[in-house]
């Protein structure tokens, strides 16, 4: 057993995990609170990302555009909840995917018109180009250990925020019972519109970090979206915490499913099945484990109390 | 009187050839126009729009109609948008597909239907083999082969362990198989890859680092290729494991990947500097009109708008001919950039391979140059599964 692969392998799962969950707690915010299933939410991701490259570009330095575009995204949210999405909330979850499904397409012909059809690149800064030296000999990318350092960060703010401040307070309410803070008097559409643009934030933040290791293109953000997903469901939604479990589970399994499981496989079949088998099975893992999930506990692994 | 009469003559004679054979030839080209692969089918698009510039729009005395379709890089879609150009627009022929899984889901929406169909890029072994059909063509090469070539350098490298990578597809499957049949080594790893889902490669670069091959080759098509040699420079890899690659690097990633790509080796039947003067003009006027280098998948369309203007010329205009046209295809007697070659009986070619390298040119900008020729006249391996004779 190679124990120096498998800790790496370990750390990228984790990034991946921290992208995921970046993500995540956006989502099931927006779902567990204004119970408005968002799918344009990889949009906001791939916007974040386009900011962070334009803003690179006029600033020259990927910290000063990373800095503009969180805000920026912030915003761009909020002005998209205000101007699109108050009229869904009341509506039953189908309309809302036909809306934000339409948002989607377009988001990508918004971005193609402004940005063009080819993918744009995020120079980094060269200390963050290459690899640093670990524990063990362990060679690592300088640029993923700084995401994983900032998700734990930003879950860490999260947590303050959402245990230990009013606002806090009545994203947790909300999430627990809707209807229950509105007749307090508390002001919905003020709350919706900040938790909208939270998870917009959050999303534009995975998307800028993303955006260096991957291109950064239309559409990027629709392949994780799924997988987000995936993600809320397993954690339950309206709950951060599970989103944050949910994310670090799935990213683990993903990546070391992916990395050790034509070996594993190797060891009960042939190296042609083996071969031919891992690749889809690897795919498919992350699915099964939420279909477990849902078997054993539908609400999720930690849903909202009250829910 | 009597040159009166026969300038008339032959004025009316012309006159009856132009309006007998003046039917518009349609070519439909199927390709991906949007999304993070458009930028390859604009690219082609650029090719063959520069191929019917230099033949000032005609083929003979024939007009040309293009029908460019956009399959949105989804076979579904490819096949769709297919059947619309052979059973609507009517098409004569059906040209482009990049990828292999689009090729094969709409294959039979072309073949034995009427079109003649050419592909500008994708080379399936099946289509190559069990399923050539005489209304099949080819402008490219056969998927196996330029890997195989690249199997043959590995070997002249004294290559003894090699890790492969490359998406879980039929072109990909393909490439791994081609290296796979001349490889001489041992290959300690291979990692296939969702496609095009998984653009983060980070688990299997891991795996590379902790399996310490001689070399790596991989086979990453579009924008997975750039993503590809990012992420290998961000793992430290890139100064400690050589990276060998085919279709990896063109010219559309090359001006964004700059320095990461430079050096970088790979096999293919073209390079935009091969010696000829069909090539010379091509990449001339190709820079002249879009200001960058044309791709190996702007070359190959560019040929296919050339293999089709021999077929409509040799019989005159007249598309109802398909005999004579195949006839003409056969021959390969047209101006190629890759310099003349013959069609194998499977209708692929027969053609040269070489090793290129990346570089800077003299103005600076990154293009590839050839180093060598691996293969002289290399024939695909499906050619012998195939049952036509001619």
């Amino acid at each position: 057993m190679n124990w120096t692969l498998l800790l790496e392998q370990t750390l990228n799962g984790f990034q991946f995990g921290i992208l995921l969950f970046l993500l995540a707690a956006g989502l099931t915010l927006i779902f567990g609170i204004m119970d408005l299933i968002n799918l344009a939410h990889g949009s906001l991701y791939m916007m974040g990302a386009y900011f962070a490259a334009t803003f690179t570009k006029w600033t020259g330095s990927f910290l000063l555009g990373a800095i503009l575009a969180i805000p920026a995204c912030m915003a761009f949210g909020m002005i998209v909840e205000m101007i699109a999405l108050r009229t869904l909330y009341t509506r039953n979850h189908l309309d809302q995917v036909l809306a934000t499904f339409g948002l989607i397409l377009f988001f990508n012909e918004f971005v193609r018109l402004i940005w063009g059809p080819i993918g744009l690149d995020i120079p980094l800064p060269e200390v963050l180009n290459g690899s640093v030296e670990l524990f063990l000999g362990i060679r690592y990318p300088a640029f993923r250990l700084v995401i994983i350092a900032v998700g734990i960060l930003v879950a860490f703010l999260l947590y303050l925020l959402v245990s230990r401040t009013k606002l806090g307070m009545l994203i947790r309410a909300g999430a627990s019972n809707r209807q229950m803070i509105s007749a307090l008097g508390v002001n919905i559409n003020f709350l919706y519109t900040i938790v909208f643009g939270l998870g917009a934030a959050l999303a534009g933040l995975a998307g800028l970090m993303a955006g260096p290791i991957m291109t950064v293109e239309i559409g990027m953000g629709e392949g994780i979206l799924i997988i987000t997903l995936v993600v809320i469901v397993i954690g339950g939604v309206g709950s951060i915490k599970g989103a944050f479990v949910a994310a670090l589970l799935v990213g683990l399994i993903d990546t070391l499913g992916r990395s050790f499981l034509p070996d594993i496989l190797g060891l009960f079949f042939s190296n042609d099945v083996a071969d031919t088998a891992a690749p889809a099975i690897s795919s498919m893992l992350i699915y099964l484990l939420m279909a477990l999930i849902l078997a054993i506990k539908p609400q999720g692994l930690f849903p909202p109390r009250g829910a | 009187m009597k040159l009166g009469i026969l300038g008339t003559l032959s004025i009316g004679a012309m006159l009856v050839g132009q309006v007998t054979f003046a039917e518009t030839v349609k070519i439909g080209f199927v390709t991906t126009l949007t999304g993070g692969a458009g930028a390859i089918g604009n690219d082609m698009r650029d090719a063959v729009e520069l191929a019917l510039d230099h033949l000032g729009r005609k083929m003979g005395s024939s007009n040309v109609k293009m029908f460019y379709e956009d399959d949105t890089f989804k076979p579904d879609v490819g096949k769709l948008k297919t059947e619309k150009l052979v059973k609507k627009d009517k098409v004569h022929f059906v040209t482009g597909y990049i990828w292999s899984h689009v090729l094969m889901a709409s294959r039979n929406s072309v073949v034995g239907k009427g079109p003649f169909m050419i592909t500008s890029n994708a080379g399936p072994g099946p289509v190559a083999g069990k399923l050539c059909h005489e209304d099949f063509f080819s402008t490219s090469w056969q998927n196996d082969q330029t890997t195989m070539a690249m199997g043959e350098v590995l070997n002249q490298l004294g290559i003894k362990d090699l890790y492969i990578m490359a998406p879980n597809y039929a072109a990909g499957k393909g490439m791994v198989a081609g290296v796979t049949r001349t490889f001489k080594g041992n290959i300690i790893g291979k990692d296939m890859t969702k496609f095009p889902a998984q653009l983060d490669f980070s688990a299997e670069l891991a795996k590379i680092r902790a399996a310490k091959p001689d070399a790596v080759f991989v086979f990453y098509p579009g924008k997975h290729g750039m993503q590809f040699f990012k992420q290998y420079a961000q793992a430290g890899l890139n100064g400690s494991i050589p990276l060998y690659s085919a279709f990896t690097v063109d010219s559309l990633n090359l001006p964004r990947l700059k320095d990461l790509a430079e050096g970088s080796l790979m096999t293919q039947f073209w390079a935009p500097d091969l010696d000829n003067a069909v090539n010379k003009r091509f990449v001339t006027d190709y820079r002249k009109k879009t200001g960058r280098y044309p791709t190996f998948y702007a070359a190959q369309s560019y040929d296919t708008i050339m293999l089709i203007n021999s077929a409509v010329t040799a019989v005159g205009g007249d598309l109802s001919n398909k005999k004579g046209m195949r006839t003409a295809m056969r021959k390969a007697n047209f101006p190629s950039v890759r310099g003349p070659f013959k069609y194998g009986n499977n209708h692929f070619p027969i053609q040269n391979f070489y090793l290129r390298k990346a570089v800077k040119d003299t103005d600076g900008n990154y293009t590839t140059t050839i180093i060598k020729t691996v293969y002289t006249n290399h024939q695909d391996p499906y050619a012998k599964d195939c049952k036509m004779s001619w």
